[in-house]
């Protein structure tokens, strides 16, 4: 069975300057994958790639149909849901707000309505803070917006950019605790870019090592934990 | 005092026009980073549009609300066709394609309808209003109306419509809009067919006073500028606050300095832009953004 | 049509790298300066083979030159967005004016003074502008344009209000046998080589790169040790200096000034000359004032109204297909033909 992200031979540049050399990885259906690697090795760079926010050659396959060349907004409008580097929250907007403009692109208000009340079974403390301006909210609480913005629209593939980044640990794992729960209860597909390769290989099923712009290593994820080479060079711990 | 009332009122007229135009300038800006140098322009051929219905017989109101629907297509049309290719070229190439719009709509009037200016009908009665001491002019009153009613539906769009929220969204932060599945592109028309619809509001209601010609914004241009220097190019409430500020502030000194007078009105407007941006250009409400390197 | 200002545009271009290529053309080096030596020849032959009115319509293509490549300094190498040159080229024209007419100061002597105005004036008008960051230029200097005719007509006992003041046309000095026009014709002339020659050299070199630089990343160009403020507002100076001459010779050669001509449309149609011309460009000045010359004359027997849906029109439609102007344009071709090995970067 086909993956149910494809991606192979993509290259990336921005402006003149090629920063993804012909990557090539895949995502399963109901899994959770890692992209693993150092600051400026072009992680971020995949998943915008993956989104069309950046100018690519190559093929991504979403479902078995390409998406390569579309425009951002109507890929997400296919099933894919990206949560940004550095949050991406509409600051002046509320959080609920920010909630309903995840939920844009769907018609069903009845579904919407009950993904509202999920959603803040998730993150009680989204709850709490529904009428408060995004801005005013802690980092941690901004990610869990981020993430629940993501949510709400319903996605097959959610794309989580560095979700760890300046945040303590105590939240680090309630969040990564939370896209576990999401992933097994409704069947949520994970592409996960990571800095902190020891949290994300916990949670990862498969991952792939980047260097520079290209994979150099893959695998399943336990297998990566477990060789202390890999880990010691690669991966820092 | 009663002329001082007097004059404050005329200048919330005269300054809720302003405002008008101004809101239509902070829309686009807040959106796209870009000041529509165009948009007076734009108010005026909608106006004449509006005149040719008049001529032919159609009732005033009508002829108003078709105007709005009109200019509101025509701004949506001009963005998608004529300032999408330059969206994201440099500041000097929108700035001139925005210039380039402003001659040609006014030529084009010009040639369609001539120079010579003409009267237009204001939908108000000619009677003035007296309250206590004070007269007030019905068209002055009327417009002040028009202005607050154009004034609470916008809020409302924005505040309550999904539309409303997507366009705020946008002219925040554009990236994570596309990652909602909100089409940017199409927000930007939208956005610039509203302040077309401003813009005509404002130039409906000015027409009456000052007649109608190709040239009658570009005075009225330059109070909106001012306008919206003064309340922040980042703030519709703003625009709205600057408008009323420069409309008062030119009767009053118009008035009470002597040596203005009428005839330096104009340079009123340009002090007043000159002294904002030198000493807070982020005007009254706006904000002051910071741009990363 | 080569490109006179070659070397100098050349290094005031961003983004072009130069490699060494094959002397594809020893001879080609040579041509950008067979070609100006060519068309100083043709403009001194000029005035002996044309009717006096057309002598005197290239002398006001000539000003326009000048007053373009003020403007050009400072817009198109230096990125600061100015719509208020009319106001300096009105300041140049009334000094003209007033010296003349109130003070009987002859003609020639207003010419530096009125540059030497210009240049105070601009320069202060820089300091201040330096806070101001593009469309927030463009805006102010749009204000002073729609704001100088009324000035000019308010303070009627100088400027002589709205019918403004008129002036004799000169006659050739110490007995040359020019008639008026022909000798306004040769004065502009020597005027505007001067000028040009004046640009050509400030613009070369480390002035001319240094404002580019400053035009594309001013942050940086700060970091490299280029004092921004002392630049940028030396160059409004300039530029306004530039512009205030040109106003003065066109007080002089047509005679006759009046408010509504230094309107906010003039300031447009300076920057349509400066676009079509082409932006930080020297020959573009010279391109760019035939276009605002000619075309006006021409485009007025089809309709009033014909002359700006024209200038509009092409200033949109070079926006798309030709944002570096005409000359900008010839360059790149001249290049491609000459140095095919110079890799180039996208015209902006």
């Amino acid at each position: 069975m086909p993956a149910l992200l494809e991606v192979s031979n993509l290259h990336a540049q921005y402006g003149w300057t090629e920063v993804l050399h012909g990557l090539a990885f895949a995502v399963e259906a109901g899994g959770i994958t890692t992209i693993l690697g150092a600051n400026g090795a072009g992680k971020t760079t995949t998943l915008r790639a993956v989104c069309g926010m950046v100018k690519t050659t190559g093929e991504v396959r979403f479902d078995g149909h390409r998406i390569d060349g579309r425009a951002t907004e109507d890929i997400v409008r296919l099933g894919i849901a990206h949560t940004p580097e550095g949050r991406g929250t509409f600051v002046d907007l509320t959080v609920e707000e920010n909630l309903r403009l995840g939920a844009y692109a769907r018609r069903d208000t009845s579904g919407i309505t009950r993904d509202y009340e999920r959603v803040y079974e998730y993150f009680p403390v989204l709850a709490e803070r529904r009428r408060q301006q995004a801005g005013t909210l802690s980092g941690g609480e901004q990610q869990m917006l981020a993430v629940a913005r993501a949510l709400m629209s319903r996605p097959r593939l959610l794309l989580l950019d560095e979700p760890s980044l300046g945040l303590a640990p105590l939240v680090v794992r309630e969040i990564f605790r939370i896209v576990g729960a999401i992933n097994k209860d409704d069947g949520v597909s994970v592409l996960l870019v990571e800095q902190n390769a020891a949290i994300a290989l916990d949670l990862a099923d498969h991952a792939y090592l980047l260097e520079t712009g290209r994979v150099v290593m893959s695998g399943p994820a336990a297998d990566l934990k477990r060789n202390e080479a890999i880990r010691r060079s690669y991966l820092g711990y | 005092m009663d002329i001082l009332v007097q004059q404050v009122v005329s200048g919330l007229a005269t300054g809720g026009i302003y405002a008008s135009l101004a809101l239509a300038l902070v829309m686009i800006y807040q959106a796209t980073d870009v000041v529509n140098f165009a948009q007076g322009s734009m108010a005026m051929f909608s106006t004449y549009l509006a005149w040719s219905m008049l001529q032919a017989g159609v009732p005033y109101w009508i002829a108003f609300c078709v105007t709005l629907l009109i200019a509101f297509a025509g701004g949506l049309v001009i963005e998608r066709v004529v300032i999408r290719p330059v969206e994201n070229a440099p500041i000097l190439a929108i700035v001139i394609v925005t210039l380039g719009l402003l001659v040609i709509l006014v030529s084009v009037a010009g040639w369609i309808y001539s120079y010579i200016q003409k009267p237009f009908p204001s939908p108000f009665p000619d009677r003035p209003l007296k309250i206590g001491n004070v007269v007030f002019g019905a068209h002055d009153l009327g417009a002040i109306g028009i202005t607050l009613v154009v004034l609470l539906l916008l809020f409302l769009f924005f505040r309550y419509t999904t539309l409303g929220l997507a366009m705020r969204a946008v002219a925040q932060n554009p990236v994570s809009s596309r990652l909602c599945g909100i089409r940017v592109s199409w927000m930007l028309g939208l956005g610039w067919g509203l302040a077309a619809v401003f813009g005509a509001v404002a130039g409906l209601m000015v027409a009456p006073v000052v007649f109608l010609d190709p040239n009658m914004m570009g005075g009225i241009q330059l109070y909106a500028f001012a306008a919206a220097t003064v309340g922040g190019f980042t703030s519709p409430l703003g625009a709205v606050v600057g408008g009323l500020l420069v409309g008062v502030t030119e009767n009053l000194v118009g008035t009470y300095v002597s040596f203005i007078g009428t005839e330096l009105k104009l340079t009123v407007a340009l002090a007043m832009i000159i002294i904002v941006l030198l000493v807070k250009p982020s005007g009254l409400f706006g904000r002051t953004t910071v741009r990363r390197v | 049509m080569a490109s006179p200002g070659g070397a100098a545009a050349k290094a005031a271009e961003g983004g072009l790298e130069r490699v060494s290529g094959p002397a594809s053309g020893l001879s080609a080096r040579y041509i950008p300066g067979a070609g100006v030596f060519l068309l100083l020849v043709v403009a001194v032959a000029l005035p002996f083979t044309l009717s006096n009115f057309r002598t005197f319509q290239f002398t006001q293509v000539m000003i326009y030159a000048i007053a373009l490549l003020g403007l050009n300094m400072l817009t198109g190498y230096n990125g600061q967005i100015s719509i208020g040159h009319s106001a300096f080229y009105a300041i140049g024209a009334y000094t003209t004016a007033i010296m003349i007419d109130r003070w009987n100061v002859g003609y020639g002597w207003t010419i530096p003074v009125a540059g030497l105005l210009c240049l105070v004036v601009g320069f202060l008008f820089g300091r201040p502008a330096l806070r101001l960051e593009g469309l927030y230029l463009a805006l102010a200097t749009l204000a002073l344009a729609l704001a100088v005719p009324q000035i000019l007509k308010y303070f009627e006992h100088w400027t002589g209000g709205s019918q403004g003041i008129v002036l004799t046309k000169p006659n050739a000095p110490w007995g040359f046998p020019l008639n008026p026009d022909q000798w306004l014709y040769f004065l502009t002339f020597a005027i505007t080589v001067l000028l040009f020659v004046l640009a050509r050299n400030l613009l070369r070199g480390r002035i001319g790169r240094a404002l580019v630089a400053i035009r594309d990343n001013h942050i940086a160009a700060e970091a490299m040790g280029i004092d921004n403020s002392l630049y940028k507002s030396a160059v409004f100076g300039v530029s306004a200096a530039y512009t205030g001459i040109a106003g003065a010779l066109s007080a002089v050669v047509i005679a006759y000034v009046a408010p509504d001509s230094f309107d906010a449309f003039l300031s447009i149609t300076f920057l349509t000359g400066i676009v079509i011309g082409g932006l930080a460009t020297i020959s573009g000045a010279v391109i760019g004032a035939l276009f605002i010359l000619f075309v006006p004359n021409w485009a007025q027997d089809i309709s009033k109204a014909a002359p700006w849906a024209i200038f509009g029109t092409f200033l949109i439609v070079f926006m798309y297909v030709m944002p570096r102007g005409i000359a900008g344009f010839c360059r790149l071709v001249w290049i491609r033909l000459t140095r095919p090995s110079v890799i180039g970067k996208e015209a902006r």
